[in-house]
């Protein structure tokens, strides 16, 4: 769900770059740099995971799983998810350099309002009650990106506006594939590992060298 | 073990240009050209681009390089056919009821010039950067320690990662996994990922316990020796003029709308 450069208008461009700097330097400061190695492996799996196609009838979509990395990630998803998109930009020549700031905030700021929403709920000593919270993490997330893309393509000209709700509309599916996906992964999560959920924040992980 | 993330190609004649340099040119360019409304500029543009484009892969790489490109129009193509019947002004022709505007028209020609132009300066300038270096390069450049140290640790796992899903699919398909749109497959991607931020936060701890054991305070040593030196300044200020050469035909030619 990346933009490319040249279509937003450039209020739109500057108004979103300013936004998501300002997210990105709050997940920043809310990231130690003892905390560096996770955030990068953890980046590392997410950026894996959006090259991972599902099959839907006789297509295929690519996984954007932001709502996951929200709920993992918090405010980190910002950093994490910005660096992502620099090298998909720089080395697959998706997305652009001018457009950065405003895919990073399409996709982060969902990501991290969703973690805000449902890191409770997901962390549910009942794992099925998690589920139900990964569930509408993973869907909610996506249908707040597509909102957040169509709204910048609906704010940069009426005459996008069409193009916006084509957006909206062709991502119906892939919320639904999200929700199922990030439902089962926290099922596993919850099970497993439940301190995967605000992995960064200080007092959930054990420190090795305590 | 190949790369997930790696340089698009080798930059040809290009390729002794400090990295820095060619950050930031290619950023003032793709800004002044994203800005741009007169075709003669944004022509002049996509032909300098084209060129720089071609002489960057002449020795190589050219293939891999023109389909990322073509990929990308291929992704912006549906959104862009749209325009032209959204935008109202002079109707132009009409399928059916859908009228097609004139207005529309040129500007979704000029949205598909401008992102060709942007993506084939990024590609060839600092695609072929290699991946860390470019981190190290960034960190010179004086963005913020922690995104460059998050980025080198992405790029480094990103290999690690990526064989280790490999493995995961490989289990999966021997223990006849077939996907489809079914539940089934929905459910087991996402217990496959779950699994692998389960695996990853385990790596994690394993790696800052060594990382530790060395001595990590929480800083790498990153590369600062580089020097800019004439061939930079060259290659800087061929930018410069044609960043000026475009701003030229902007001002001196009347809008398209």
């Amino acid at each position: 769900m990346h933009i490319v450069d040249g279509a937003l208008s450039g209020e739109v461009v500057i108004v979103g770059s300013a936004l998501a700097a300002a997210g990105t330097a709050y997940g920043l400061k809310s990231l130690d740099m003892d905390k560096i190695p996770q955030a990068g492996v953890l980046s590392a799996v997410f950026f894996v995971a959006s090259l991972v196609h599902v099959p839907i009838g006789f297509s295929s979509v690519h996984l954007i799983m932001n709502g996951l990395a929200g709920l993992v990630l918090g405010w980190a998803a910002f950093p994490t998810l910005l660096v992502a998109l620099l090298l998909q930009a720089v080395f697959f020549g998706f997305g652009g350099l001018t457009v950065l700031g405003i895919n990073a905030l399409n996709i982060a700021l969902p990501a991290v309002i969703i973690g805000i929403l449902c890191r409770r709920g997901v962390r549910s000593q009942n794992a099925k009650i998690a589920a139900i919270w990964g569930g509408v993490a993973g869907s909610l997330a996506i249908a707040f990106t597509t909102l957040f893309v169509a709204l910048s393509l609906a704010l940069s000209g009426e005459e996008f506006i069409a193009a916006a709700k084509l957006v909206f509309v062709a991502h119906i599916p892939v919320m639904v594939i999200e929700g199922l996906l990030c439902a089962s992964a926290v099922y596993l999560m919850n099970k497993v590992k439940p301190e995967l959920f605000g992995a960064l924040t200080v007092t959930a992980v054990q420190k090795v060298d305590a | 073990m190949s790369s997930v993330v790696k340089a698009v190609g080798v930059a040809g004649v290009f390729k002794d240009i400090d990295p820095r340099v060619r950050i930031i040119t290619a950023s003032l360019l793709a800004i002044v050209v994203v800005s741009l409304s007169s075709f003669l500029a944004l022509g002049s543009a996509l032909a300098g681009a084209f060129v720089v484009f071609t002489i960057t892969f002449a020795q190589g790489g050219m293939g891999a390089a023109l389909k990322k490109v073509l990929a990308m129009d291929a992704f912006i193509f549906l959104v862009l056919i749209i325009l032209p019947f959204s935008t109202p002004g002079t109707p132009l022709f009409s399928i059916g009821e859908w009228v097609a505007s004139e207005e529309g028209l040129f500007k979704a020609i000029a949205i598909a010039m401008k992102a060709n132009i942007a993506v084939m300066l990024l590609l060839s300038q600092v695609g072929t950067i290699e991946p860390v270096t470019m981190g190290h390069a960034l960190h010179r450049l004086k963005v913020p320690a922690k995104l460059i140290h998050l980025l080198l640790f992405t790029l480094r796992y990103l290999n690690v990662l990526h064989e280790e899903y490999s493995r995961m699919r490989t289990a999966m398909k021997i223990r006849g996994f077939r996907p489809g749109t079914n539940l089934h497959t929905y459910k087991s991607f996402g217990y496959l990922l779950g699994m692998m931020l389960v695996r990853s936060l385990e790596r994690s701890e394993r790696i800052y316990g060594a990382m530790k054991c060395r001595g990590f305070r929480g800083q790498f040593f990153l590369f600062d020796e580089e020097k800019i030196d004439l061939n930079d300044m060259v290659y800087g200020s061929a930018a410069l003029f044609a960043l000026g050469a475009i701003i030229a035909l902007e001002v001196g030619y009347v809008s398209y709308v």
